[in-house]
């Protein structure tokens, strides 16, 4: 097990490196010059240019660039944007509005989910079932967009029960609806999966074996069953934690909610590259920690799998 | 003649009436249908067999005999749908348990009816601890602490002779050996000290010398507990050691009941006779094996009069028209054949 994680750990490293220079390579090699249109109509003063050039060696090789940035990077310092503010700073003012907002998708996708999931699996062909089976096809098949105007219209414009912007405060009641959007082609994949999951253990031989044992129903479902059927469900919904915390573009911009999905495609825009490339290496590292953690979740749930 | 003519309903251990005889356990004309797309199929048309405290019956037939369904419809795990009881009864204690609530039958479940299946690897929860699936039994219907129950579950563990059980007790059911498994599956039925202990084909997973030791161990534990067991197999030699009367089934049906030795020696039914003639013998090697000739019936379309007709060697125009009754020919033995004496008294 200790040798299986550190075996992981080290394979995190070149997938680390390359991602992130593929990254810096495509930001810096944006053909143009870097500092047009960012000093007004007159154009950067030449001290300005000269610090700037210095401090992202501009004037050196893409490789050069690369090392000394994560020769930084290692030593905490994310670098500046062009107008002087501290990268590291951006991100610890928006990256916590957007764990927020990945916490509640991924606790409605689990609860909602998992429950449509489990209730359908267990009654098959009922009426419930196929209501359930209908709306997740429409959620899968909704853009997300789609879903979050129609739902901010409805619900903040033409009925007032929530406000159609989220505060700066992110209350949690606030983002509930936001968390919906986001979570909801998830939400309907999760409820497939674990109706398909459940349908398909109910008449295994160990759940029979648990009711010829006399057990209460109960537990037959809740202990037997459930803990067979939740596997492939908390694999989906670990990949799908990383992927929410790399932001949501699109949520975050219909609910004005300043998360680092809206950061990233602002400094895309403006092309401020340090900061993308900033935001984008963190998002790397913890999407790949993420998927560390399901794989070990994974041997967790399933003692059959052994990590040698 | 006539003495021996009676009807199906009298049975052994049936009196048609729903009282209670004093048996432990009844199937009585129990009749089970499986509803499928492609149509009907009736598996068990009529089985009546009954097993007492310190007997073991010995079901015996072919894939598809229904022996199996029986033994579910008895537990109360059919797959319902497809499966559907549509007639007949079983009783526990001369108490009827096709009508019971589930409640009360549940509580039969393990501590009165108990079951071993056939596949260990699957029948066992893979995610869970044995030590956690044997324990579970007393945690949850004896209402046992949780170390008091891993106490119990070692001891039946050493009781089915796996060595060193307390440290199996940790083990998953894919760190143990076919064999061992299967012992712990023995542990599991046996925790809550059952009457009835089903074991439907216990040992036809495993390598033939795992088979014997399985089977021992079942023997020995089945006298010492004093249970009924009844032991649904489809090999001929598994049953002779162990079991006190056997029933052959065919097409869903009883075609025969006897003792072990009578069985053996004069088979009253000609697929039983056929069955015994196809155990491969040392003093035939070389030759070609023996067997009966077709293959079981579609159980969509049983042909009229007896279901073993176009297989059979003896068989008659009669055959084809009527269904033979389970007859009784006297020392506990019946069977369902028109010719059923002329078998037992030819030389």
């Amino acid at each position: 097990m200790g040798r299986y994680l550190l075996r992981r750990l080290l394979q995190l490293v070149p997938v680390f490196i390359g991602t992130t220079f593929l990254i810096y390579w495509l930001v810096w090699s944006v053909p143009g010059d870097p500092f047009a249109g960012k000093c007004g109509d007159r154009g950067c003063p030449p001290n300005y240019r000269a610090m700037m050039t210095e401090k992202y060696n501009l004037d050196e090789s893409i490789w050069v660039q690369y090392a000394s940035y994560m020769k930084n990077l290692l030593q905490g310092d994310f670098g500046i944007t062009f107008g002087g503010r501290e990268i590291s700073d951006i991100i610890a003012t928006s990256y916590p509005n957007t764990l927020k907002l990945a916490v509640v998708a991924l606790a409605i996708e689990a609860v909602i989910g998992l429950g449509a999931g489990i209730l359908t699996g267990l009654r098959r062909n009922g009426f419930l079932d196929n209501l359930v089976l209908v709306s997740t096809l429409f959620l899968i098949a909704l853009p997300v967009f789609v879903i979050g105007f129609v739902l901010q219209w409805l619900l903040g414009v033409k009925w007032g029960i929530i406000n159609p912007t989220v505060s700066n405060e992110m209350r949690f009641s606030e983002l509930i609806v936001p968390g919906f959007v986001l979570g909801s082609a998830s939400m309907a994949y999760i409820a497939r999966v674990a109706r398909t999951s459940i349908a398909e253990n109910r008449r295994a031989d160990y759940v029979r074996t648990a009711i010829a044992k006399g057990l209460p129903m109960r537990r037959v479902v809740g202990v037997h069953l459930l803990r067979n059927s939740l596997i492939p469900v908390v694999t989906l919904l670990g990949t799908d934690l990383g992927a929410l915390m790399g932001g949501a573009i699109v949520t975050e911009g219909i609910f004005g909610i300043n998360g680092i999905g809206r950061q990233v495609l602002r400094s895309i825009v403006t092309k401020e590259s340090a900061t993308v490339v900033g935001i984008v290496v963190v998002l790397v590292l913890v999407y790949l920690i993420m998927n560390l953690v399901v794989d070990l979740l994974y041997a967790a749930l399933d003692p059959r799998i052994r990590y040698e | 003649m006539s003495d021996i003519l009676v009807s199906e309903q009298s049975a052994p251990g049936a009196d048609g009436s729903g009282r209670p005889s004093g048996r432990l356990l009844e199937v009585d004309d129990l009749r089970v249908e499986f509803r499928t797309r492609d149509g009907v199929a009736k598996v068990i048309n009529g089985v009546t067999y009954h097993v007492d405290a310190g007997e073991t019956l010995a079901v015996l037939g072919e894939s598809g005999s229904g022996k199996s369904v029986t033994a579910q419809t008895i537990m109360g795990i059919l797959d319902t749908p497809p499966g559907f009881v549509t007639g007949g009864q079983v009783r526990f204690h001369g108490k009827d348990m096709l009508t019971m609530s589930p409640e009360q039958r549940r509580r039969i479940r393990g501590e009165g009816i108990a079951m071993i299946f056939q596949d260990s690897l699957s029948a066992l929860n893979p995610v869970f601890t044995v030590g956690f699936q044997i324990a579970e039994q007393f945690r949850i219907r004896r209402g046992m602490s949780r170390s008091d129950a891993k106490k119990r579950a070692i001891e039946m563990l050493d009781q089915v002779k796996i060595p060193n059980a307390k440290g199996r007790f940790s083990n998953y059911p894919h760190q143990f050996s076919g064999g061992m498994r299967q012992r712990a599956m023995i542990a599991m039925s046996l925790a809550l000290d059952p009457e009835v202990l089903i074991a439907d084909e216990p040992t036809t997973a495993l390598d033939v010398t795992v088979q014997a030791q399985i089977m021992d161990l079942l023997g020995e534990l089945q006298r010492e507990r004093q249970m009924g067991m009844i032991l649904i197999t489809h090999d001929l030699g598994v049953v002779a050691d162990v079991a006190d009367r056997i029933a052959v089934m065919y097409a869903g049906r009883i075609v025969e009941e006897a003792d072990v030795y009578d069985l053996y020696r004069k088979p009253a039914h000609p697929y039983t006779l056929g069955l015994l003639n196809s155990i491969p013998r040392m003093d035939e090697k070389g030759q070609e094996l023996r067997t009966i000739k077709g293959l079981p019936p579609n159980l969509m379309n049983i042909p009229p009069g007896c279901a073993f007709n176009p297989r059979c060697p003896m068989a008659q125009p009669v055959c084809r028209e009527k269904v033979p009754p389970l007859l009784q020919l006297g020392n506990g033995r019946a069977s369902a054949c028109h010719f059923a004496e002329e078998l037992v008294n030819r030389d």
